[in-house]
């Protein structure tokens, strides 16, 4: 198991570099010129040479694109091309921050709903309950987060008036309601069915049957020997829904006027400002892979049958 | 047991899974509703009352009516005409990049490496891994962003030098965009599905009778391996078409996808997002709300049902 951890974890600099590459040549040769970018209305030939000059542009791409990675290696990923003066890095964290938020407090309520929903409902297979709750999660789950947040502005902001409408004020402020419930819900109904079938696997083990005999108190086998088992695969869920909070989180920050990474991703992209698009798919691809390290070293933690080869 | 008992089930598996399917209420409920979204997509120049840009000064922001079944927008345009000429452009992407990007190079691949193995396999896997490691979700952004001009100014080159005319006009190089965008990480899911069957399948003793009876590489390939390792395929093209409608819808949410004056549903779904659009016309919302929805929910259970009956091992 070491020696596989150990070849994944050397084999991560190379797919990392191979990522990086193919997105500094999109940024390359893709339209548009940053110079033209920077300089907006008041483009003038000589000036944008020498700017294109001080700027490193006009040298070969492959000068300066490991110029870029040995900088990127030490954290520092230059400058903004847009936002002048301001270093990649800072933008990027005071951003990502604001993201993190959004996506703890909508994880919250995935878990918090979803997680007991999934394990009740288990309990209550080949009953009309159980086919309806997950067909209606099925259905939440489905409504793409395009028609399901204006659905809740329009009802709960527009109608009722119970939530203000957009803007970000921390993790604390009422703001925060409309994209915890977007973003949450369709995780609820994806952890829910997935509690539901790995509560219902567990429950049909030889050891659930062996504790019922000898006479365990049924809580007490619910906690000690059902729960307990049913969460493993939950832990994998979880980190692989942090490419899927990314979908969603590009179009609720830009639907609710959320200042996150996933708004500001997008717009640089449209701006051209490719320092910025660089830096986060990097940060974005090397969290993506360590989250699928992680998941699987921890799942092997949690159950020992699983060999890793 | 004689040959005739045999017989009602001797028109294989396929046969008896796709009864078995239409046994499922959910699933034939699912197939007839997308049945009815693709085919009066792809009818929409016949069937659409209006045309998608045509504006009827005289009912600007009209809610439902008889005379407009979804109401009009802002400028006046029947919201369901442009429906139906939006699910069209979500169809014909969809169903080509699952054709070329899932089928042909995701399956093609998938066999190439689960049978030759050993460098083969390495190299199809690791630049797979590469595209899989981009979430990819932004891989298409960046794509889609990068490559529209190109392949712009590649069509017009195509244009300027062939007896080809107005081809920029219809459009084709935003279904280009699009497609290419999406085939590129759509194909990877499919390749290691189909990789792990080879794996597993090749190993069986028919396979071995085939080789040694001198069967072709491609005889085995396509004619033991293939059919034996359909049941996920379809799994997996059923599911991957809910995934593909949703990001299609996205990228045009976001202006990467088909370019106005042709309606999309993503872009519709974006101008009726706006709060300024949703306390005039909210009804704006419902329709193309509506086809999005059921799309990406039927694809789901239909694959789910797929599953059920194709791959009875996993029930």
């Amino acid at each position: 198991m070491a020696k596989y951890v150990l070849r994944r974890i050397l084999w991560l600099p190379f797919l990392l570099i191979a990522v990086s590459s193919i997105t500094f040549t999109l940024g390359t040769y893709g339209p548009g010129d940053p110079v033209q970018v920077m300089m907006g209305a008041k483009y003038d030939p000589v000036v944008a040479a020498r700017l294109r000059e001080a700027l490193g542009l006009d040298r070969p791409i492959m000068v300066q694109y490991t110029e870029y990675m040995w900088n990127a290696v030490q954290g520092d990923f230059g400058e903004s091309l847009v936002f002048r003066g301001r270093s990649v890095s800072s933008l990027l964290v005071s951003k990502m921050w604001v993201s993190f938020q959004v996506n703890a407090a909508a994880m919250v309520v995935s878990l918090s709903v979803g997680l007991p929903l999934g394990f009740w409902i288990a309990h209550k297979q080949g009953t009309w309950l159980d086919p309806a709750t997950i067909t209606l999660s099925l259905l939440l789950m489905s409504v793409p987060i395009m028609v399901s947040i204006p659905l809740v502005l329009w009802g709960l902001c527009l109608k009722l008036h119970w939530v203000p409408c957009s803007g970000w004020g921390g993790i604390l402020d009422a703001r925060i309601i409309v994209p915890a419930i977007t973003m949450g819900v369709p995780g609820v109904a994806g952890l829910a069915r997935l509690m539901r079938a790995s509560t219902l696997d567990v429950m049909g083990q030889d050891f659930v049957r062996t504790a019922h005999s000898k006479g365990i108190h049924p809580l007490s086998v619910d906690y000690r020997h059902i729960l307990r088992n049913a969460l493993i695969p939950i832990v994998t869920v979880l980190s692989f829904s942090l490419a899927g909070m990314l979908t969603t989180g590009f179009i609720t920050e830009r639907l609710l006027g959320i200042p996150g990474v996933g708004d500001f991703a997008i717009k640089s992209i449209f701006s051209r400002d490719y320092p910025v698009i660089m830096a986060f798919t990097l940060i974005l691809s090397t969290a993506f892979v360590l989250a699928n390290l992680l998941a699987d070293i921890t799942y092997s933690f949690i159950d020992p049958r699983i060999r890793l080869t | 047991m004689t040959g005739q008992d045999l017989t009602p089930y001797d028109r294989g598996h396929l046969h008896r899974a796709f009864l078995r399917l239409w046994r499922k209420k959910l699933a034939v409920v699912c197939i007839s509703i997308l049945t009815m979204i693709y085919v009066s997509g792809l009818a929409a120049p016949w069937i659409s009352p209006y045309e998608y840009n045509y504006q009827d000064y005289t009912a600007i922001r009209e809610s439902p009516s008889f005379k407009h079944w979804a109401g009009t927008d802002l400028k006046g345009r029947d919201v369901f005409s442009r429906v139906l000429w939006g699910i069209q452009n979500t169809v014909v992407i969809t169903f080509v990049t699952m054709a070329t990007g899932g089928l042909v190079i995701g399956v093609s691949m998938g066999l190439l490496s689960g049978y030759f193995g050993g460098r083969v396999d390495s190299i199809i896997m690791r630049v797979g891994e590469v595209f899989s490691s981009f979430p990819d979700i932004l891989l298409v952004i960046l794509l889609a962003a990068t490559l529209r001009m190109r392949i712009l100014e590649w069509v017009r080159w195509v244009e300027d030098n062939t007896f080809l005319d107005g081809i920029v006009k219809t459009g084709i190089a935003d279904y280009l965009v699009v497609s290419l965008a999406l085939v590129s990480f759509s194909w990877i899911g499919m390749a290691r599905l189909v990789r792990g069957q080879v794996l597993s399948l090749k190993e069986t003793q028919y396979v071995e009778a085939a080789r040694a009876t001198g069967a072709s590489i491609g005889r085995i390939l396509f004619v033991h391996l293939l059919p034996n390792a359909i049941g996920p395929i379809v799994v997996t093209v059923s599911m991957g078409m809910g995934a593909l409608v949703g990001t299609e819808i996205i990228l045009s949410w976001l202006g990467l996808g088909i370019q106005p004056p042709r309606p999309s549903l993503g872009t519709m779904l974006y101008e009726a997002g706006s709060l300024s659009a949703l306390r005039v016309v909210p009804w704006m919302l419902l329709a193309p709300g509506l086809v999005a929805w059921s799309l990406v929910l039927c694809w789901n259970l239909l694959g789910d049902a797929l599953n059920d009956v194709l791959n009875p091992r996993t029930r």
